[in-house]
C-alpha cells in the first residue's frame, strides 16, 4: 500500500465552554490515499465541519485539538502558525458551502485568486495575470479575461463556487477539502460543480476530502465514505459496500431515510417514510397515504392566469428600469387533501406563487379563488377570514418563530388573533396542538431556541393547525432539515393530511422529496409552469427538457448507478428580468396524458 | 458618480430649507428683544421703532423670512445687530478656526478609536479587550470641560508645556497654531475616539466572523494580511458612517471646548451671539454648521460608496 497522502490518528477537537471543556469529535482516524476521494458524511452535529477544520488549523483559540493530522507522514498539529500557513492553500486547499459569503465582497475575483498565487510564490509577479486567466478558464468560466476584472455580487451561486475552485486550484495543492459545497447550489449547477471537481481531480491526480450530509452526492463521488455521527466515526469503508452492506445501525438507518428518486414507481398514493430507529437501526414501513382525491368538486384553491412582477433597477428619479417576471401567467388547481408540488430552481418563482396566493405579496393580475374567497379583491376583513383557510409554513425554523415569545405564545397567538377561543380555552388548545404535532404540552413554556431544528418546524406547524386552515403553503418547509428529521416532518405532514384532509401547495427543489409526498408536480422555469401532471407521469414520462434536465441532475443515492455523466455543458438559469413594457409570448399548450400537460415550442 | 452627488445634493436642498425655517422660527420664540439691547438707555418709543424698521423687524415674520433667506442665496447672511459687521464676515474669519479643531480632533480621534478598536476586536475576551473598553468607558464618561481644565491646570499651569489658551492661524505660525491646538483637540477627540472604538470594535467582530475570513485565512494568508486587508477594510463601511454623524456631537462638543480654551471659534461666536439676541449671527452660524454636518454626510455617503462595489455597481 502507498503512503497516505492525510491520515488522522486519533483526532479529538473540544471547545471550551461554561462547563469546560466538551469533545465535539472523538477518536477519529482514517486515511486518503493520494488520488482518491474520500467522503465524510454525517448530519448536522456530527463533528464532519469540526474535523475539516481541525485539518486546516483554522478553529479559533476556544478549541483544542489533539491526535495527529499526518500530512505525508509530517503532523500539521505539531506546526507552528507560521508553517501552518505556507500548508493552508498550498499543500491542502479548501472550498466551503457557502459561496455567496465566501469571498469577499470588496476586492475584484482576479485580485482574490491572485493573492494566494503571489502568497505561495507559485509564479512570477508578472506571470500572475496571465496564471488568474488560466485557472478561471480551467474552472470554465465563460469570458474570464473580462470577469476578472468583476466581483463577487456579479457572479451567480455556482460561478462562484467556481471561482472557488480555481483559487483553491492555484497552488497545485495535493489535498483539497470540500466541505459541502454544493449544499446552497441548484440542482443542475450542483451537477455541473461535482463533474468539474471530478475532472480536475483526474487530470492532476489531487486527492479529495468531501464532506457533505448528501447520500446521493457520496454515492456519486466517493471511492471510500466515512460515517460519522454525533463525534464519533462509526464506520468507514468502501462505499459501493457501504451502501449495500452497512454494518453499524446509524449507517443503515441513514441511508434508509434517505428518500430515492425512483422509489416510488409503482406507488399510486404519496408514501410515507419508513420510521427509523436512529440509534438500533431498525426500519419500519409506513403506510400510504390514500384516501380518495375528489376532484368532481370544486376545487379548495385554484389559481388562474396569475402574474407577479416587481420593479427592478432604478433610474435618476427612483422609477424601476426593469420588471422581474417572477410569476407568469400561471393557473392551476389544488383539491383538498391533496399534495401539488411546486418544484424548480433558485429564481424560478415558485415562493413567489406561494406567496402571490395568500396575497403576501401583491401580484399583478389573475384570480385566485381559496376556499370561496376571492384573494386578489378582498378587502382587508375578508382578507383576515381567508387567512383562517390558508396558511404558510416557512424554510427556515430559526428565524420563523419569534424568539421572544414561548411556545405557547406562538401557537396560541393566531387563536386569539382571529377570536376562534378565548385565552383559557386556547392554551389548551394549544396544548392539544403541540401533542397533535408529536411535541408536549408541557412545552408551552420554553423559548425557542430551547429546540431543535425539527422541533421548531414542529411548532411552526402547530401554529398554523391552530386555525383549522384548508390549505397549507408549505415553502421549502422540510429543506433544512437533517434528512432523519426531514423524513419525519414529511411523515408528520402526511399523517396530517390523512387525517384533517389538508391540501398542500409543496414548494420545494428536493425531486427526491417531492416524488415521495406528491399527487401531482408542477415544474416551474423562469417564472411559468412548464409542465404538470400527476406524479407518476411527470417522473415516469417528463416531457419538457427542463423536467428532464431537472430530474437527470438529481444525485441518485446508489453508487451502481454512477457514472450516468451529465452532459458538459455549462448553463446558467437565465433571468426573469425583463425591460418595461415587455409582453411576454403567448403560450400553447399540449395534453400529453389525462391531466398531464406541457408547455409546447 | 457625478449624478449620485448631484441626486444627493438635490435632496440635501429640502432639509436645509427646512433647518433655515427652523432656526428663523426658533429664535423668535427666545424670550428678549434685541431692540431693546440695542437700544440701552434710550427708551423712548421712537427711537425703538426707528431701529425696528431700520432692521425690518416691523415686518411679518414671513417676510423677514424671506427676506433673510433671499440674501442668504446671494451670499449676504445680514449684519450683527450688535456689531454692524456683516455676518458673513463673521463666518469667513471664525470658521477656518473651528474647522481646524474639528479636522484636528477627527484626527485624535481616528488615530485612537480605530486601532484601539481593532486590536480589541481580535483580542476579544482577552485582557487586551478589557483595557481597551474601560479605557473607552472612561473616554465616555469623562466630561468635557472636566478633562479641559485638568489638562489646562497639568499641562500649562505645572508644567508649563503648553499655552493654556489663545489661538494663531497655522498659516501665520504652524508651531504656534499646533501649540495652541493640540490640547482642545485631544479633549475633544477624547469623547469621539470612545464611541468610534466601540463602533469598529463590534464592525470588527461581525467581519471577522464572515465566511470570507476563513477563505482568507484557508489560503495561508497572515494574520496581519487577514485582518487589515480582508477584515479592516470590510469593516470601515459602518464606521465612515458613523464617522459624519459624530460630525455633529463634535460640533456641540466645539461649543464648549472653545469656552474652555477661549478660542475664538464658531463655538464662542454663536454663546456670545446668543446672550446678546443676535439674531442674524445666530441664524447664519447655525445654517453653516447645518450646511456642513449635511455636507460631512453627503462626503461619508460618496466614501461608503466609493469603497462597496456592490454600491458602486447599483449607481
Amino acid at each position: 500500500m502507498t503512503q497516505p497522502i492525510l491520515s488522522l490518528r486519533g483526532l479529538t477537537t473540544a471547545f471550551k465552554t461554561e462547563d469546560g471543556w466538551k469533545e465535539v469529535i472523538r477518536d477519529i482516524s482514517f486515511d486518503v490515499q493520494p488520488g482518491e476521494t474520500v467522503a465524510i458524511v454525517g448530519e448536522s452535529g456530527s463533528g464532519k465541519s469540526v474535523t475539516s477544520l481541525s485539518i486546516m488549523g483554522l478553529l479559533d483559540s476556544r478549541a483544542r485539538v489533539s491526535g495527529q493530522v499526518l500530512l505525508d507522514g509530517r503532523d500539521l498539529l505539531a506546526l507552528t502558525e507560521a508553517e501552518m500557513r505556507s500548508v493552508r492553500g498550498n499543500d491542502i486547499a479548501m472550498i466551503f458551502q457557502e459561496p455567496m459569503t465566501s469571498l469577499n465582497p470588496v476586492f475584484t475575483v482576479g485580485r482574490q485568486i491572485a493573492e494566494l498565487l503571489i502568497r505561495h510564490g507559485k509564479v512570477a509577479r508578472d506571470q500572475v495575470r496571465a496564471e488568474v486567466l488560466r485557472l478561471m478558464d480551467r474552472v470554465r468560466i465563460p469570458n474570464a479575461a473580462a470577469r476578472m476584472e468583476e466581483y463577487p455580487h456579479q457572479f451567480s451561486g455556482g460561478m462562484r463556487q467556481r471561482v472557488m475552485i480555481a483559487m483553491a486550484l492555484a497552488a497545485r495543492p495535493r489535498l483539497l477539502i470540500a466541505d459541502e459545497p454544493t449544499t446552497a447550489l441548484d440542482v443542475t449547477i450542483q451537477g455541473q460543480i461535482l463533474d468539474l471537481i471530478k475532472e480536475i481531480q483526474e487530470e492532476q491526480g489531487m486527492a479529495v476530502l468531501f464532506i457533505t450530509h448528501d447520500m446521493g452526492v457520496v454515492a456519486e463521488i466517493a471511492d471510500r465514505t466515512v460515517v460519522m455521527y454525533r463525534g464519533d466515526r462509526v464506520e468507514t469503508g468502501a462505499t459501493a459496500d457501504l451502501f449495500t452492506d452497512a454494518r453499524h445501525p446509524y449507517t443503515r438507518a441513514l441511508l434508509a431515510a434517505v428518500p430515492r428518486l425512483g422509489d416510488m414507481t409503482d406507488q399510486d398514493w404519496p408514501l410515507r417514510f419508513p420510521s427509523v430507529d436512529m440509534d438500533s437501526g431498525t426500519i419500519t414501513a409506513q403506510a400510504a397515504v390514500s384516501n380518495p382525491i375528489n376532484r368532481s368538486a370544486t376545487p379548495v384553491l385554484s389559481v388562474k392566469n396569475l402574474v407577479t412582477r416587481f420593479g427592478s433597477g432604478s433610474d435618476l428619479l427612483g422609477r424601476p428600469t426593469g420588471k422581474v417576471h417572477a410569476v407568469e401567467n400561471v393557473s392551476f388547481d389544488l383539491w383538498q387533501g391533496e399534495t401539488l408540488s411546486l418544484v424548480g430552481e433558485s429564481g424560478c418563482g415558485k415562493s413567489t406563487t406561494g406567496r402571490s396566493i395568500l396575497r403576501l405579496v401583491q401580484p399583478e393580475a389573475g384570480h385566485v379563488q381559496l376556499d370561496g374567497f376571492d384573494v386578489l379583491t378582498a378587502g382587508a376583513r375578508d382578507l383576515r377570514r381567508m387567512r383562517r383557510s390558508g396558511q404558510m409554513i416557512f424554510q427556515d425554523p430559526f428565524s420563523s418563530l419569534n424568539p421572544r415569545m414561548t411556545v405557547g405564545q406562538t401557537v396560541i397567538e393566531p387563536i386569539l388573533t382571529h377570536k376562534l377561543a378565548g385565552r383559557a380555552e386556547a392554551r389548551d388548545r394549544a396544548a392539544e396542538l403541540l401533542r397533535q404535532v408529536g411535541l408536549d404540552g408541557s412545552m408551552m413554556d420554553r423559548y425557542p431556541h430551547e429546540f431543535s431544528g425539527g422541533q421548531r418546524q414542529r411548532i411552526a406547524i402547530a401554529r398554523v393547525l391552530g386555525l383549522n386552515p384548508k390549505v397549507i403553503v408549505a415553502d421549502e418547509s422540510v429543506s433544512a432539515l437533517d434528512v432523519s428529521i426531514k423524513a419525519q416532518v414529511c411523515n408528520l405532514l402526511m399523517d396530517l393530511q390523512d387525517r384533517l384532509g389538508l391540501a398542500y401547495l409543496f414548494i420545494s427543489h428536493d425531486m427526491a422529496v417531492v416524488e415521495r409526498v406528491s399527487h401531482r408536480v408542477a415544474v416551474m422555469y423562469l417564472g411559468e409552469i412548464v409542465e404538470i401532471g400527476p406524479r407518476e407521469a411527470i417522473f415516469a414520462d417528463p416531457q419538457h427538457p427542463y423536467t428532464r434536465r431537472l430530474i437527470a441532475a438529481v444525485p441518485i443515492p446508489d453508487p451502481a448507478r454512477r457514472g450516468l455523466r451529465r452532459g458538459g455543458e455549462i448553463d446558467e438559469l437565465k433571468s426573469p428580468v425583463r425591460p418595461l413594457g415587455f409582453q411576454p409570448p403567448q403560450r400553447q399548450w399540449r395534453q400529453v396524458s389525462d391531466r398531464h400537460f406541457v408547455m409546447a415550442g | 458618480m457625478l449624478i449620485y452627488i448631484a441626486k444627493r445634493l438635490l435632496i440635501a436642498l429640502p432639509t436645509l430649507l427646512i433647518v433655515s425655517m427652523l432656526v428663523f422660527g426658533l429664535q423668535h420664540l427666545l424670550p428678549g428683544d434685541p431692540v431693546l439691547a440695542m437700544a440701552g438707555e434710550e427708551r423712548d418709543p421712537e427711537t425703538l421703532a426707528r431701529i425696528r424698521a431700520s432692521l425690518n423687524l416691523d415686518q411679518p415674520i414671513p417676510i423677514q423670512y424671506l427676506r433673510w433667506l433671499g440674501g442668504v442665496v446671494t451670499g449676504d447672511f445680514g449684519t450683527s445687530l450688535r456689531t454692524g459687521e456683516p455676518v458673513s464676515a463673521l463666518i469667513a474669519q471664525k470658521l477656518p478656526v473651528t474647522i481646524q479643531l474639528a479636522v484636528m480632533a477627527m484626527i485624535f480621534a481616528a488615530l485612537i478609536g480605530i486601532p484601539t478598536g481593532i486590536i480589541a476586536a481580535v483580542n476579544k475576551g482577552s485582557p487586551v479587550d478589557w483595557a481597551a473598553n474601560l479605557v473607552a468607558l472612561s473616554g465616555l464618561s469623562i466630561p468635557n470641560f472636566w478633562l479641559g481644565i485638568m489638562l489646562i491646570l497639568l499641562v500649562s499651569v505645572n508644567l508649563g508645556w503648553l499655552p493654556a489658551s489663545g489661538y494663531e492661524s497655522p498659516f501665520v505660525d504652524p508651531w504656534r497654531s499646533l501649540q495652541t491646538m493640540i490640547m482642545p483637540a485631544f479633549v475633544l477627540g477624547t469623547g469621539l475616539a470612545a464611541t468610534l472604538m466601540r463602533h469598529t470594535r463590534s464592525a470588527m467582530l461581525g467581519v471577522m466572523s464572515a465566511d470570507y475570513i476563513r477563505t482568507a485565512r484557508a489560503k495561508g494568508l497572515t494574520r496581519r494580511e487577514v485582518i487589515l486587508k480582508h477584515g479592516f477594510r470590510n469593516a470601515l463601511l459602518p464606521v465612515i458612517t458613523l464617522t459624519a454623524l459624530l460630525f455633529g456631537e463634535l460640533l456641540a462638543g466645539a461649543v464648549l471646548t472653545e469656552q474652555i480654551f477661549t478660542i475664538p471659534g464658531f463655538g464662542k461666536l454663536i454663546v456670545d451671539a446668543v446672550f446678546n439676541r443676535d439674531y442674524a449671527v445666530v441664524q447664519g452660524v447655525v445654517l453653516c454648521t447645518a450646511v456642513g454636518f449635511l455636507l460631512m454626510n453627503l462626503i461619508a455617503d460618496v466614501l461608503s460608496v466609493l469603497l462597496n462595489p456592490r454600491m458602486r455597481a447599483a449607481l
